[in-house]
């Protein structure tokens, strides 16, 4: 499975010889798990895992859910109330399962950020890139509908307001729009459809994980040095690399542990603070919301949606051009999703030859800009559709193209990088001594 | 189609203010007090007897409107909650009609049976009403001092019903009270509480600020009766979590330990 030199597993009893040959899932087990992990990785290599722990964890609370749940645009709220008081432990489900939500963005951003500063989209790993990015938008999808399920105020609202975006679409947008709601408003037709998909997206996700796995597994892991390992013998390969087990699962469960124990203490002690007041309010078609705000993780992209407005510039342009078929609610979707492509298509636009920003003196402070981008997004999201905030949200909106449009591309050819470390080994030495005699590294662990 | 483009379009420019949802309805211009709830922090718990009274405040004075149609009446004997004995909720749950759909027929309820829901049309049900509201955002809108505070949704509730100014106003036949805490300012609801309106068994003090307060403790244990079983199981997992995280940081020490020599210098 990997393409690092490493030992593979040889069936020795009889019985594990006989099940070899009918079906390798020890070998496939044992490669995984052993893999060979580039010995340097730091603290920012830790989200992988939590983030399998949260597919799990909203997998597992959500079917109990679901065995509790009715999707029925009478019975949801009720039924989510019931989930509430009645059911054993239903409370700390489904307070696992909102917040296990938001668990799973801080992690997958922290995760998308890691793979941007580190330059992990880079070839060889641009499938991997490609995958994350579906498995991210996956999760939205996912998010956004669990978020209507307990039939709301937000969860109605919120679904009127993210479908009525698929209405701006020219021409087909308002068939689009009915086929995706399942009639011409949102109504019981539309949460019957979002529960099931609710419940179908996790298992597409879980299968899109597997090949995110295998093709860094193919590839091997980046490291903050962006050196690739050495591959040319097994011998050369193990001064650059540990094994996966166990001295990347106990780090990494350790980190688990500890996010875990902040995760629970907001289950515990504040459970409603991610979410809104508003959704405790049974849904009412006939009273719109003062505020209709969508959940915390979507607030950079909802300003990317509002920020282009028709008194912009670029929107009159495009709206001239094309005979006033973009229009101003269209180039806001367009602006929303392309905000998502342009990430996808980093691999292509960054033109740098050096991959880890740690070696790229200009990049570190325009990613630390965009960084800063990202939150300040998020922030205008959630702040109303006014001066000063909607030239703030164009600003902001304007940097984050042009940091994978412009600015990635041209660094690429102004920069001068500074020199990097030949090997792993090199970078690990100058933070810690090399044992006494040359380095050797240790297959097998202590115990 | 058009009116379905328009809600859209409405909805779209009906923005939020406050990040991460911790904005409610109901907060501009609004003054919502900080009352001293014993439920409120990490270790806080429901006060059983206030619990209680509030019970009483609600079904003498709330229930002639309102209703709490999620919450079962069987639940008034739990643990973490006004903890009544069963026989006696089994004689208060006797004072409540409920429809049987078996008999066709209205009839006594039963502890099974789940309050009434709201008699009057525009009174809303109150069994959430402590989460569907929050007095609490700041600072900056971070929603951070819930962590100390919780939600203020019963702060809401009892500057609500302490929030009456005595103004009054006639509109489209309608009459409106100003009220402090009510967005907007002028409330449907005439003062429901003006104080000494019931009479504890104990004696408890039955003033205003009192009635207000146990009222509206009530009401939170409507919304989150399972309050104290979730503090309960997040200390445990707190504790449990933290306790694992330190042997896991120790483990991974003495794992990296022969890997990671520190340098001399």
């Amino acid at each position: 499975m990997s393409g690092i030199p490493h030992d593979h597993y040889e069936p020795k009893s009889n019985g594990e010889k006989w099940l070899a040959r009918r079906l390798p899932i020890v070998s496939l087990l044992y490669d995984t798990l052993t893999i060979p992990t580039p010995k340097n990785l730091n603290w920012m290599w830790i989200w992988g895992i939590v983030l399998t722990f949260c597919l799990a964890l909203q997998i597992i609370t959500g079917i109990v859910l679901a065995m509790h749940y009715t999707p029925h645009v009478d019975m949801a709220f009720a039924s989510v109330e019931h989930i509430m008081r009645d059911v054993n432990g239903g409370y700390m489900l489904r307070y696992m399962h909102t917040n296990g939500a938001s668990l799973f963005f801080v992690a997958v951003y922290a995760h998308i950020f890691r793979g941007l500063y580190y330059g992990s989209y880079k070839a060889p790993r641009e499938i991997t890139w490609i995958i994350g990015m579906l498995i991210y938008l996956l999760m939205m999808a996912t998010g956004f509908m669990g978020y209507v399920l307990p039939w709301g105020q937000m969860s109605f609202w919120g679904a009127t307001v993210i479908t009525g975006l698929f209405g701006a679409i020219p021409f087909v947008g308002e068939s689009l729009q009915t086929f995706l709601l399942g009639g011409p408003a949102v109504d019981n037709a539309t949460l019957n459809r979002f529960f099931s998909l609710h419940y179908l997206l996790p298992f597409v996700i879980a299968g899109l994980v597997i090949v995110h796995i295998w093709a860094f597994h193919t590839t091997g892991n980046n490291n903050p040095t962006g050196v690739e390992v050495r591959r040319g013998s097994k011998e050369e390969a193990q001064k650059d690399t540990l094994p996966f087990w166990p001295y990347f699962v106990i780090k990494d469960l350790f980190a688990l542990a500890l996010i875990l124990a902040v995760f629970f203490a907001i289950v515990g002690f504040m459970p409603n603070y991610l979410g809104h007041p508003d959704n405790y309010i049974e849904a009412n078609p006939l009273a719109t919301p003062a505020h209709i705000v969508p959940e915390w993780y979507f607030l950079p992209f909802y300003a990317i949606l509002r920020a282009f407005t028709s008194e912009v510039w670029v929107v009159q342009i495009a709206s001239f051009v094309t005979g006033g078929i973009i229009d101003a609610k269209f180039f806001g979707v367009l602006a929303m999703f392309g905000a998502i492509v342009v990430m996808a298509l980093v691999p292509w636009l960054d033109t740098s030859s050096v991959r880890s920003g740690r070696f790229r003196p200009m990049f570190k402070w325009w990613f630390a800009l965009f960084v800063v981008d990202f939150f300040v997004l998020m922030w205008l999201g959630a702040m109303p559709a006014e001066e000063p905030y909607a030239s703030f949200s164009l600003i902001a909106s304007a940097y984050w193209f042009a940091y994978f449009l412009v600015i990635l591309p041209l660094l690429g050819v102004i920069e001068k990088p500074q020199p990097q470390p030949a090997t792993i080994e090199e970078d690990f030495d100058a933070h810690y001594a090399p044992k006494a005699g040359g380095t050797k590294t240790i297959v097998n662990p202590a115990e | 189609m058009t009116m379905i483009k328009k809600l859209t379009l409405s909805a779209l420019m009906a923005l939020g203010l406050g990040t991460t949802g911790a904005m409610a309805a109901g907060a501009e211009g609004a003054h919502v007090e900080n009352f001293d709830y014993s439920f409120e922090g990490p270790f806080g718990a429901y006060d059983v007897n206030q619990l209680q009274r509030g019970l009483q405040i609600y079904t003498e004075i709330c229930s002639a409107c309102h209703g709490l149609k999620f919450v079962p009446i069987r639940t008034l004997s739990d643990d973490g909650g006004p903890s009544m004995p069963q026989d006696q909720v089994r004689e208060y749950a006797k004072r409540f009609e409920v429809f049987d759909a078996e008999l066709d027929d209205f009839r006594e309820a039963k502890p099974v049976d789940h309050f009434p829901k709201s008699s009057l049309e525009n009174a809303p049900d109150l069994s959430l009403m402590a989460k569907k509201r929050a007095g609490f955002h700041g600072p900056y809108g971070l929603g951070i001092n819930q962590f100390f505070k919780g939600i203020g949704g019963p702060e809401y509730i009892a500057s609500l019903l302490t929030g009456y100014t005595g103004e009054e106003k006639e509109q489209a036949g309608s009459v409106f009270y100003e009220n402090t805490a009510f967005p907007g300012g002028w409330i449907a609801m005439a003062p429901p509480l003006y104080g000494d309106d019931v009479e504890f068994a104990d004696g408890h003090e039955a003033d205003l600020h009192h009635l207000a307060t146990d009222v509206s403790a009530f009401l939170m244990w409507t919304a989150e009766p399972k309050m104290m079983a979730r503090k309960q199981a997040g200390f445990a997992g707190v504790v449990f979590l933290t306790l694992l995280s330190v042997l896991l940081y120790l483990t991974n020490k003495r794992l990296w330990a022969s890997v990671k020599y520190k340098k001399e210098d």
